[in-house]
């Protein structure tokens, strides 16, 4: 059974193997420049106060093709769950019953709940293992940025790996996500018995799963902080007042915590309301200041970035579950079938 | 022949008409905010020194559902071809090859060119009207978004049509992407006659065809143009002073760019002889006791020029149509292969 | 008359092996041809070469009087049906018949519709789920309804039950007695083709073995028995195809074109499936014969 699962899967193991040597070698050639870089700004010894020193490494890096190469690995990440729920998952049993091969495999003498786990259980191994891999491989070339992000201290720069979308394409979520578009793949080929339609639905659907997660689901997953701070625009990226005296903050961090995921932040009034307008203010000089002189301040609810691995197992062990749950489902399905 | 085409593509055609349908309920839901927007930031009727208002508006924009719509449309428009080139090329006749129905096909009263041509012609019209619309729609839906960043002029906004990644996800060269996704799937299709490593093929040319674009060949459609300006204190954007493991101090300098929306290939700081500045620090911008006044006066008896290479925001529709042009050559020319292929007998 | 079809030193390699090696063939229009050999012969090579799906390595051949699938008007003329009848899994047999009709000017929508009648097909059945037989009526429905002139047959009725069979190869007869209507089957159930091939061609190892027309070739094999003798022994008219010998008996299949007068052998005619065994065997063993054009 082990050779029958080897046998059929060479090809797309080979193609896998290419892959993962070429990405290895793109990021042996680039990783170096982007350690020097760090080097060379002199983050590698700065204990602190190294905000300037860290921004003026990303500036370096930002428009450079290091950059992009930085951006394809985030894309590479996300795209091999799905491409490994499509290529691997949704043809391992739906070409078999295309081709009509489930009447050879399934009498032998090898039950079908075994010939089942034993494919589930090899090439979801392999799944798993190609993108850790890759996983790996690419945060071992992005760490200097990551460095780069925490020695900056309140100066939070844009690399914070709590954030969608770099959340999903770091650490040890996309191995969830792997195992987990590889069943779904297989699941939508044992229920629909047609490869193309299989593959288009398995993509659909997780698709829709990996754009909705973030926003819907994970914000929950640990109950957020609060805290209300200062109405400082220095903490947000900007604010818009209209001629009515309305208001509104924009891309607003944490003060004191960079790094953290936002998930809202709405000005409240004293006793803690939110507060969206203040004609009073809108003659005055200086707009923030006038804000606080009225006790308005900023609530956040955010997730802070030291949380970040306990998401990435809480949100793995998630989508290793549902990947069981569907690898049941295959299994009660196939059971039944003919 | 048409009827054929039509009921082999049923099932597609519908899948594409649904998904047109959500994004563009998508859009009617969230552009009549967008545009409101607009008209509140009072850019609408700005006419001069409107780059305040702009701010406020992309600061406004910028972190909401809005800025996650704009660039999710932007990854619709790459994602849409490499799904036409899996989903409608590489099936299209390596499923025939595989089932054998082909000696059903080419055994009616129709030549095999005939078969394949109308097959190209009629799901290649498709492709180009779905990625057509769906690039329509989004131009629509973002329009408030690029008169602001025209209108915010000099702080030019990081809105750059005609820059990589922006370039190849918005107007008509999306529409010339899918053609070409389209014509390799099928020529996929036919050389591998079998239709998954047909799609597997078709991801991976297509994929590598999309890498190498915006960084050999967009650079050059046009020759960039080359500007350079004197470099002083008052230009410069950056006064790095770095020092490589143990060696000498050295700076870094770069100047600031404005012309809004351009894409930048290349700015470099040169000395007078025309070579890359990388000389050494001067003493007056290392010791931290000079007042920074000293530093400035320092970098602008260097003599220093600043060069920058670059592609205006104003080329951005010749090199569209000039990149579109040269994905539909190479798909009619996969076409071409495709017809020549099947017509070789060789079953 | 046109040659139904016409093959001069046709052959087709594929890699180092030769399916088809050297065909010379002319097969007469209005009759129905079997074409039996057995398995990995050839057969399948010779039809798709002949309905334009192969292009030969060396050779030509042609078909009604013109290349094979040279334009529409030779497509509509020559019908096909495939090894395991391939249908579009996904279509209903309506469909199929639709399809039928928009691929083909000639089409016979009545025809179509009746024979679908009378199988008891289920028009909005799709064409995957239907029994192996089905299919195979399904894709010879399609093929007899564009009214072609020719219609060539790659072991069609195999998967047909013995009722079904025989009635098949009724229509056929029936068809091919109306008008000026050929029909290649190759096949590899000699006794099918007993009752309605009145032309045969058998095909072993790449070559043809023995091409005419069946009465001919039946009134021209003999089969004798006599005391032991050497095949040479025997004169030059009889050219021997198979002869076995036990240690007082031999027995030899032999064609010859005049009648055999010799008193020691008794002389038996041959049934098409003893004559076309003897060839396959003849074959096997290697021995030599040239191939016989059947005289019209």
């Amino acid at each position: 059974m082990i050779w029958l699962t080897w046998r059929q899967f060479r090809a797309q193991a080979v193609v896998a193997g290419a892959a993962v040597v070429a990405v290895a070698i793109a990021l042996l050639v680039t990783g170096p420049h982007l350690a020097a870089l760090f080097d060379s700004n002199g983050l590698a010894t700065c204990r602190a106060g190294c905000g300037t020193d860290a921004s003026n490494f990303i500036n370096q890096v930002k428009g450079s093709k290091t950059e992009l190469v930085f951006y394809g690995g985030i894309f590479l990440l996300y795209a091999i769950p799905a491409l490994i729920g499509l290529f691997w998952g949704a043809p391992l049993v739906s070409r078999e019953f295309e081709a009509g091969t489930f009447r050879l495999a399934w009498n032998q003498s090898v039950p079908r709940a075994r010939w089942l786990a034993i494919k589930l259980g090899l090439i979801g191994a392999a799944a798993m293992a190609t993108t850790g891999l890759l996983s790996l491989m690419t945060s071992w070339w992005a760490s200097p940025l990551y460095r780069a992000a925490q020695k900056a201290g309140q100066n939070s720069l844009s690399i914070s790996r709590l954030t969608p979308p770099l959340f999903s394409a770091t650490g040890i979520a996309p191995v969830g996500y792997a195992a987990f578009a590889f069943v779904l793949g297989v699941t939508a080929g044992v229920l629909i018995r047609r490869t193309l339609p299989a593959m288009a639905i398995a993509l659909a659907v997780f698709a829709a799963i990996q754009i909705f997660w973030p926003g819907v689901v994970r914000p929950h997953l640990i109950p957020p902080a609060r805290s209300v701070q200062a109405m400082n625009t220095a903490n947000c990226g900007g604010m818009m007042v209209t001629r009515g005296g309305g208001f509104a903050l924009w891309s607003c961090s944490v003060s004191g915590l960079p790094g953290s995921w936002v998930l809202t932040s709405q000005p409240v009034n004293a006793a803690g309301q939110p507060v969206t307008t203040s004609p009073a203010c809108v003659s005055a000089q200086n707009f923030e200041q006038c804000l606080g002189k009225h006790g308005v301040r900023l609530a956040v609810s955010y997730q802070p970035a030291s949380r970040y691995w306990a998401f990435q197992w809480l949100e793995t062990g998630i989508f290793l579950i549902l990947t069981a749950g569907l690898g049941g489902l295959c299994y009660w399905r196939i059971r039944r079938l003919n | 022949m048409i009827w054929l085409s039509w009921r082999q593509f049923r099932v597609q055609t519908i899948v594409a008409g649904a998904a047109l349908v959500v994004v563009a309920i998508a859009f009617a839901g969230t552009g009549p905010h967008l545009v409101s927007l607009f008209d509140n930031s009072g850019l609408a009727t700005c006419r001069a020194s409107c780059s305040a208002d702009a701010h406020a508006f992309i600061d406004e924009v910028s972190g909401s559902t809005i800025q996650l719509i704009f660039y999710g449309s932007i990854f619709l428009l790459y994602a849409v071809p490499a799904l036409i080139g899996i989903f409608w090329g590489a099936p299209l006749v390596a499923r025939e090859l595989e089932t054998g129905t082909f000696r059903v096909a080419w055994n009616q009263s129709v030549t095999r060119t005939r078969w394949i041509a109308v097959k190209l012609g009629l799901i290649g019209l498709a492709t180009v009207a779905t990625t057509g619309l769906l690039s329509l729609m989004t131009f629509w839906w973002a329009s408030p978004l690029y008169e602001v960043a025209q209108k915010a002029g000099q702080n030019g906004l990081s809105i750059r049509k005609v820059a990589p990644p922006l370039f190849g996800g918005i107007g008509i060269v999306p529409v010339g992407c899918a053609a070409f996704a389209f014509a390799l799937g099928v020529a996929a299709g036919v050389l591998v006659r079998r239709t998954i490593p047909a799609m597997a093929v078709t991801l991976v040319i297509f994929a590598a065809v999309q890498a190498v674009m915006p960084l050999l060949v967009q650079p050059h459609l046009i020759p960039p143009v080359q500007a350079t300006a004197p470099f002083n204190a008052n230009t410069a954007d950056e006064v790095v002073v770095t020092q490589a493991g143990s060696g000498p101090l050295t700076m870094i300098l770069k100047g600031d760019f404005s012309r809004p929306g351009a894409w930048i290939l290349e700015n470099q700081t040169i000395t007078q002889s025309g070579q890359v500045f990388t000389g050494p620090a001067t003493s007056a911008c290392l010791s931290i006791s000079a007042p920074p006044q000293a530093c400035n006066n320092s970098l602008n008896r260097l003599h220093l020029r600043q060069l920058v290479t670059y592609q205006p925001a104003s080329r951005f529709w010749p090199l569209q149509w000039m990149e579109t042009g040269i994905y539909f050559v190479l798909a009619a020319g996969l076409g071409a292969l495709c017809t020549w292929r099947i017509r070789q007998r060789r079953a | 008359m046109t040659a139904a079809i016409e093959a001069r030193g046709l052959g087709k390699q594929y890699g180092r092996r030769w399916a088809l090696t050297d065909c010379t063939l002319n097969v007469p229009a209005g009759h129905v041809v079997g074409l039996v050999g057995p398995n990995g012969a050839g057969k399948t090579t010779l039809i798709n070469l002949s309905t334009g799906m192969l292009a030969p390595t060396t050779g030509s051949v042609t078909v009604l009087g013109k290349q094979p699938a040279s334009d529409p008007g030779q497509l509509a003329r020559v019908g096909y049906v495939a090894q395991d009848t391939p249908t579009y899994a996904g279509f209903s047999v309506e469909d199929h018949l639709r399809f039928g009709a928009h691929m083909n000017p000639a089409w016979d929508n009545a025809l179509a519709q009746g024979r679908v009648q009378q199988l008891g097909l289920d028009l909005k059945q799709k064409a995957g789920k239907l029994s192996g037989g089905q299919r195979a009526q399904l894709a010879l429905t399609l093929a007899i309804a564009k009214r072609p002139e020719l219609l060539m047959l790659d072991e069609p009725i195999a998967s047909l039950d013995p009722l079904a069979r025989r009635e098949f190869l009724q229509i056929l007869m029936e068809a091919t007695a109306d008008q000026e209507f050929s029909v290649v089957m190759s096949s590899h159930l000699v006794t099918d083709l007993e009752r309605v091939a009145d032309y045969l061609i058998v095909l072993v190892a790449s070559r043809i073995q023995v091409a005419g027309p069946v009465d001919t070739l039946l009134a021209t094999h003999h089969l004798l028995t006599g005391p032991r003798r050497e095949a040479a022994a025997l004169p030059a008219g009889q050219q021997v195809i198979t002869e076995s010998h036990t240690d007082r008996q031999s027995t030899f299949v032999v064609r010859s074109d005049e009648p055999i007068h010799d008193p020691a052998f008794s002389v038996a005619s041959l049934n098409l499936e003893d004559l076309v065994l003897a060839y396959m065997g003849s074959a096997k063993a290697g021995s030599p014969h040239l191939t016989l054009e059947g005289t019209r």
